[in-house]
This record gives C-alpha cells, structure tokens and sequence, in this order.
C-alpha cells in the first residue's frame, strides 16, 4: 500500500502535477462557493473557452500561452460585466453572445495553424503531467492573490452575494466589486488551463461548491469542505490517472463527481436519501 | 404641517425613476418629517419597491434629488436600511441568522476590520428585541416564514439607521411576527427613525400617521383621513376598486398572495 502511494512520487512531473493539481483544486474550490451561490457556473464555463483566441494568438506569437489566455480572460469578464450592466441585456444573453464569438475566433485562429492538434487537445482537456516548475510557481503565485483577495473582502462579497439591495444601503462600490469577481474568476480560469483544460474547469469550480453547500450551513465552513474536496479530488484523480492511463484532468473531474452524488444520496440534513 | 421648523428628514424633489426604457417613477415630490412613520399603499406595478430601490441608491434618478438631512442621496453611509420582500432573498445561501444580522453592523465597520466587541453586542441586543435569540445558530433556511422576517427586521435594528424602508413585510406573515413589526414600528418612533412601509392592506395602512398612496405618481399624501376618499382610491386603483355605499372594496392588490391564502387549507 505505501508503496503503492509512494511509487508516483518518485518521478518528477508526478510531483508537479500533484502539487499543481492540489493548489488549483483549492483555488477553484473557494472561488467556485461565490460561482455557485450567485449563479455564475454559465459565466466560468463561457470565460473559460473565450480563452481560446488568447491561446491562439500566444501561440502564433511564441508567447507564453498562460499570459495570453489572462490578457482574453480579463477582457470577456470586464465585456460581460458591461454589456450587462444597467439592465440592457440579461447577463446570460451577454455572455452567450461574447462567449460564442470568442471561441469562433480562437478556432478561426487555430485553423489556420498546421501542427496545432496536440496543443489544442492540451488547451482543452489539460496536461497537469506536463508542468514545469515555472508554472508552479506562476499557479501559486496567482492562487495567493485570488485566495487573499477572497479572504480580505469576504465580508463585502457575501453581503453583495447574499443581498445586493443591502450592499447598496451600505453604499459598497457594488458595480466594481462585481467586475472585481468577474476578474478573479478569469484568474482561476486562467490557472486551471493546464490542469483539467478549458472544457473542464466549470467542473471543478462547480462540483466541490455544490457538494460542500450540502455539507455546511455557514459560508466559511463551505470553503473549507469545497477546498479539501478540491484538494481530494486533485490527488485521487492523479493517481487513477497515473495507474490506470486515462486522462487527468478527467480523472480529476471524475473523482469529484463521484463524491457529489454520494453526498447528494446520503448527505446527513439534505441527502436525498435521507429523512 | 406642525413641524415646519425642523428640515424635512427625507426630501424628494420632483424625482422620476426608469429602468429598461420604462418610465416607473413620475416626478415624486413629498418630504417625510423627522421620526416620521408613512404607509405607502398603491397597486402591483405602482412602483413601491421601486421606490425604495431608488431611495437605497440601487437605482439611478432619471430626474430630480432625493436629499436626506437636507444633503443629497449618497453622503452618508449606514443612514439607510432596507428590509427585503421574503420572496427576494436566496433562503439557501449558507448563513445562519446571527450572520445576517451582523451583516448590518457592516456599515459601521471600515473595509477590512472585523466586528468587535461592541458590534457583537449589537447583534445580540436586536435578536434578543425580535425574541429569536436562541435562532441565532441556525441556517435562514431552516426557519419558519415569521422567524425569517423577524431576522431582517434584527438586521434592520442591528444596523441603526435614521431611515428605514420595508418592503411589505406584512405580506404573508403571521399574526405574532404581523405584533412583532408593529412593536418594533413603536420602538423605532421613540428613537426617531423615519420609517416607509409598503403594503397592501389599506386597514392597516390607516393605522400610520402618514399614508402616501402611489400609482407610478403620487396620488394623494397625507393622515389617513386626508388620503383615503373615494376619488383618490378610485384614481389609484382605478377598476379594482368597489364602492358599497360607505365601504371601499380592493381587490386584485395582490393575486398572488391572495392564491396562497385560498390554497392553504
């Protein structure tokens, strides 16, 4: 058994991607209670394939791909944010027209490259075996701001997440600290690329949340259970990848999945098979 | 008005509010004295809440001021509270009532303080005044509709304002959490909160010193006694509503609500 935990460790891309894997499966996890509570799976899911022509355009311009999808990620959560604002369009209706005409114009990009399958599979479903070190850090570093920022505006979040009208008696600068969360989520977005890919990452901003808001009954206790499945999820998901072969940003998302519907089955107050 | 001298606690001056294209709001002028207590009672799409949303700031003035302490709307910070209708909270959201009730004390705190001791106490005192001390641990979402209510109005309490808006927070309720507000309405006249509740029973709405009656303008402001005569209740209600020599019959205030009562059994 030990050996068998231990074996994975000795190779050197299986300590990156674990150590990856965990840092973004916290990351998300916390992030992912906000996307979660204030409906924004649609949104994380639309801000992660708009990455796409950032992607794209890094790529023909031999730039770093990370920075890239950052630059495109920031600029469709700001997009949404305004062409929503005010009421003039519903914000799914925003979302549904910038998230459709970036992805078109990342493929239209792609399309014109010769040897693009490999990392366009990479783009999409992820590669967490392939980090480097240099993307570990790059991962902690983003993941420390995300985290602290969550961590020092948590009460003005949860009062413009819980009651908007209330956030505005109490005057809070409402409208930027929604574009602020819009930021922070193409952020995670962003450090998720090479762990579970563009198509996964509403996964595992969802997943944890919602099985972690079946656990608790308070918002903190919420992020520390979503965080710990995250984590989980990470770790198991690696090492099923790594002995069976499969894929493992889907392994990864496959773990948390699991754990959601025991949880939804048999959770203690709200389990389905409960009462 | 007897007190002319004091400078009006809440001032509206010709304020006209929109949103989607749509002109909700027309020209509203009215001034609530200091301590002031106002029913506001007018049909569905009248534009109560929409009224209370302008006055929190939530939504933009297409015309006119809103002035509170005669200084524009926005100088101050934690002047004004808000009291939600029951069906626009997320009753699911992970936090439990002592959590909502702090979130009035928010205000008070700077951007990245914590809640002290004194805001703790705070809280304590307004669940101990609403009588839901010992609910204090539990989720919002495993209360009863009374006690749901009872935690906004703490949080109301807890958040000290000099103006306070509810917006029907009899609606549905029952009759001990229908006591509760109104003890809570005496409570706050001595510490001269200025208070505007929307609702739709016009019984109760005459019990108020102050009545303003609303159908996307004012239709008459005043006593009770000023307010309802059976022009402005026919200019306000128009068709809905039924005059019986002396009494006035309202129907369709509220569908909805009256559904729900007739499907309870």
């Amino acid at each position: 058994m030990m050996q068998w935990l231990s074996l994975p460790l000795t190779y050197g891309f299986m300590q990156r991607g674990l150590l990856a894997a965990v840092i973004v499966g916290v990351l998300c996890a916390v992030v992912g209670c906000y996307v979660v509570l204030r409906s924004m799976a649609f949104l994380g899911d639309a801000i992660a394939h708009a990455i796409l022509p950032g992607v794209a355009v890094a790529f023909l311009l031999k730039g770093n791909l990370m920075v890239g999808a950052l630059i495109v990620a920031v600029a469709v959560a700001l997009g949404i944010g305004l062409l929503s604002r005010e009421g003039t369009l519903r914000e799914d209706t925003a979302i549904g027209v910038l998230f459709a005409a970036a992805l078109a114009l990342g493929v239209a990009l792609i399309s014109t490259m010769r040897t693009y399958a490999v990392d366009l599979m990479h783009i999409l479903f992820g590669n967490v075996l392939g980090v480097g070190w240099g993307d570990v850090w790059l991962i902690a570093g983003l993941s420390l701001v995300v985290l602290g920022t969550v961590a020092l505006l948590y009460k003005q979040f949860l009062v413009m997440s819980f009651d908007p009208v209330q956030a505005a008696t109490l005057r809070l600068p409402v409208d930027r600290l929604r574009n602020l969360m819009l930021v922070l989520l193409a952020i995670v977005v962003v450090v998720s690329l090479q762990t579970v890919g563009v198509g996964l990452v509403a996964a595992m901003l969802v997943t944890p949340a919602a099985t972690a808001q079946l656990l608790t009954r308070r918002l903190p206790a919420m992020m520390a259970v979503s965080a710990a499945l995250g984590a989980f999820s990470g770790v198991a998901g690696l090492y099923a990848s790594f002995y069976f072969n499969v894929a493992s940003g889907a392994a990864i998302v496959l773990v948390a999945t699991a754990i959601f519907f025991v949880v939804f089955l048999f959770a203690p107050r709200r389990g389905l098979l409960r009462h | 008005m007897s007190d002319m001298g004091e400078p009006a606690r809440l001032d509206l001056e010709h304020v006209s509010v929109g949103y989607n294209g749509r002109e909700a709001l027309h020209d509203i002028t009215l001034q609530v004295p200091h301590g002031g207590q106002v029913a506001v009672v007018g049909p569905n799409g009248a534009g109560k809440s929409t009224l209370f949303k302008a006055l929190v700031g939530l939504l933009h003035l297409r015309e006119g001021q809103v002035r509170i302490h005669a200084q524009p709307l926005g100088q101050h910070h934690d002047c004004v509270a808000y009291v939600p209708q029951r069906e626009e909270v997320d009753w699911r959201f992970p936090v439990t009532v002592r959590d909502v009730v702090m979130m009035g004390r928010y205000g008070h705190l700077g951007w990245l303080k914590w809640p002290e001791a004194k805001d703790r106490a705070a809280v304590t005192r307004a669940l101990d005044h609403l009588g839901i001390s010992e609910l204090a641990d539990q989720p919002i979402g495993e209360l009863s509709g009374g006690q749901q209510q009872r935690v906004f109005l703490a949080r109301a309490l807890a958040q000290e304002p000099h103006i306070l808006l509810m917006d029907e927070p009899f609606a549905g309720v029952d009759v001990p959490t229908q006591e509760a507000t109104l003890d809570l309405l005496q409570h706050l006249k001595t510490r001269q909160v200025t208070v505007m509740v929307s609702m739709h029973d016009l019984n109760l709405a005459a019990r108020f010193e102050r009545v303003l009656l609303l159908n996307r303008r004012v239709i008459a402001y005043g006593t009770a006694q000023e307010v309802f005569t059976s022009e402005a209740i026919r200019e306000a209600f128009g068709s809905d509503a039924l005059f019986l020599d002396g009494a006035v019959l309202v129907s369709h205030t509220c569908p909805c609500d009256a559904l729900s009562k007739a499907v309870k059994p």
